[in-house]
């Protein structure tokens, strides 16, 4: 199990994948955010397959104008549709409604099939606008930006926190696993691997309570009152207020097309 | 500050965890302005909790303290206390903890209410003093162990403290960013407390070595570090010195 994370422990956590001079990569990361925040509800809340595709072919559009790497997508679109697969073998047989097919005793129903196609398509849209517009986004600019647009102090802390000591628990993590390799652990499927699992986890848990008390106190003892400060400052250009009407236009149309069932 | 110096002041200070022997056990302590002073003792006797209770961390279960001058007692009373003494902890992760050195380091001046230009000269100018110019970007956690300890002295005096508490700063470096620190600690014009166990830097660094056990400081056992330079023609071996001056030589 400890293989994978041998070499540099960043690949827990990449960044960066629109290449550096497209226009995507350019955009105020506020832009991005609201972007894909409206355009992520508006496809989670729509039914109709015509608006589905025309989000999809826009989704891939903006990945197509971000020049995200075609490996780093796929990488990053398989885990996703795993899980969309894992709906496939269920949803058609548990919906009730007129049969399409049938396996043996199993019967597949026409809505069964309507339905994961809908999640099917919706949840590839909106990974592919989030990997184009937010994973083109250094994490710390994208708290910065959350800061900006007025998400809740608590929120952005927590954000920043996990991804400085996300590295850390990582790193606490392998020295354990490493420890408990070179003293003969083959993990099996016996008790005893369970235990040592369990006492793995909790050990993590405990050193990150440890490590979060001191890091209170480091920050105590440099004057914290509850506050922090950001050092960098965003400034709308016109590229990003045109992106961000057309976007938003794109959003409303979309919408528009749902509830008018017009076209 | 006291007129004669006196910048910390503990009398009778005891720090315990119920059902166990007390970690800080009546312990005295009197550290004067312009004071360099190394510390050393076992694990487990109190060094990293003296630092804790100074700083306000721990609260001490009896006892008086006189910081500056100032009886310390409540929370309230530790804010000029973290401004004046400078706390380096033993593991720079615990100390770092924004994403990039700058914001890092600019974090205490803002804290005291500096405005972003002010800690941002006061950040930049506090890296080039350690000679750390290029690292403002630097992601803090993909920093070498090295410079992790360095920015996170400079985190502290940022804070542009008089005291500096040192908790251990020679773990896990080289020798060459060892003798980097000595040679900050040399020139920076601070009164310190540092903890170590290598009797090498604190005899660079340090005035007097004091030891500490079972929760006390001996005052008793102060000793004075020092090193005699010597010069003769069979220097290049490796040798030991008789006390009535003849020499032993030993060949390699």
């Amino acid at each position: 199990m400890g293989d994978r994370f041998n070499g540099d422990d960043n690949r827990m956590i990449g960044e960066g994948f629109a290449s550096t001079d497209s226009l995507i990569y350019r955009l105020d990361p506020r832009v991005k955010i609201v972007v894909v925040f409206f355009f992520s509800v508006i496809v989670a809340v729509s039914n109709r397959f015509f608006v589905l595709m025309l989000a999809l072919g826009l989704s891939l559009c903006i990945v197509l104008l971000a020049r995200v790497p075609m490996r780093q997508l796929l990488r990053r679109l398989v885990p996703v549709n795993l899980f969309v697969l894992f709906l496939w073998l269920f949803l058609p047989f548990t919906i009730r409604g007129e049969p399409l097919f049938s396996i043996g005793p199993l019967v597949g129903t026409h809505p069964g099939v309507l339905y994961a196609a809908r999640i099917s398509l919706k949840a590839n849209t909106i990974v592919g606008v989030l990997i184009a517009l937010v994973g083109s986004t250094s994490i710390l600019t994208l708290g910065h930006a959350m800061h900006e647009l007025g998400v809740p102090k608590k929120i952005v802390h927590l954000f920043f926190f996990t991804y400085r000591y996300i590295h850390v628990i990582h790193r606490e993590y392998l020295r354990l696993v490493s420890a408990m390799k070179v003293r003969g652990f083959q993990p099996a499927t016996n008790v005893h691997t369970y235990k040592t699992y369990a006492h793995l986890v909790g050990m993590l848990l405990v050193k990150s309570a440890d490590r979060a008390e001191r890091v209170r106190n480091a920050m105590l003892c440099r004057g914290f009152r509850g506050r922090l400060y950001s050092l960098s400052e965003f400034s709308l250009r016109k590229i990003d207020v045109i992106s961000l009407v057309v976007m938003l236009a794109c959003v409303v149309v979309l919408g528009l097309l749902e509830w008018t069932k017009t076209v | 500050m006291d007129k004669n110096g006196l910048i910390i002041d503990l009398r009778d200070v005891s720090f315990g965890y119920p059902g166990r022997a007390p970690i800080l056990d009546q312990l005295n302590l009197s550290f004067y302005e312009g004071d360099r002073m190394g510390l050393m003792g076992p694990n487990g006797s109190g060094k990293t909790t003296l630092f804790h209770v100074i700083m306000g961390l721990l609260k001490p279960s009896s006892g008086r303290m006189e910081v500056f001058g100032r009886p310390v007692q409540e929370e309230k009373d530790f804010g000029e206390v973290r401004q004046k003494i400078g706390l380096l902890f033993q593991d720079a992760d615990d100390q770092l903890f924004s994403p990039t050195v700058l914001e890092d380091v600019a974090f205490g001046p803002l804290n005291l209410g500096k405005s972003q230009d002010e800690a941002k000269a006061i950040a930049r100018g506090t890296l080039e003093s350690l000679g750390l110019v290029g690292f403002e970007e630097r992601i803090t956690h993909k920093l070498s162990g090295g410079e992790k300890r360095l920015v996170s002295l400079a985190t502290v005096l940022a804070m542009e403290p008089d005291v500096l508490l040192l908790d251990e700063p020679t773990t896990g470096l080289d020798e060459a960013t060892e003798g980097r620190l000595v040679e900050i600690l040399q020139r920076l014009d601070l009164s310190f407390i540092v903890v170590s166990h290598n009797i090498d830097f604190l005899m660079k660094t340090s005035e007097f070595i004091t030891y500490m056990a079972r929760g006390k400081i001996s005052l008793d056992e102060e000793s004075i570090p020092h090193t005699h330079i010597h010069i003769h023609k069979h220097g290049k071996y490796e040798h030991k010195h008789n006390h009535n001056g003849a020499d032993t030589h030993k060949k390699k």
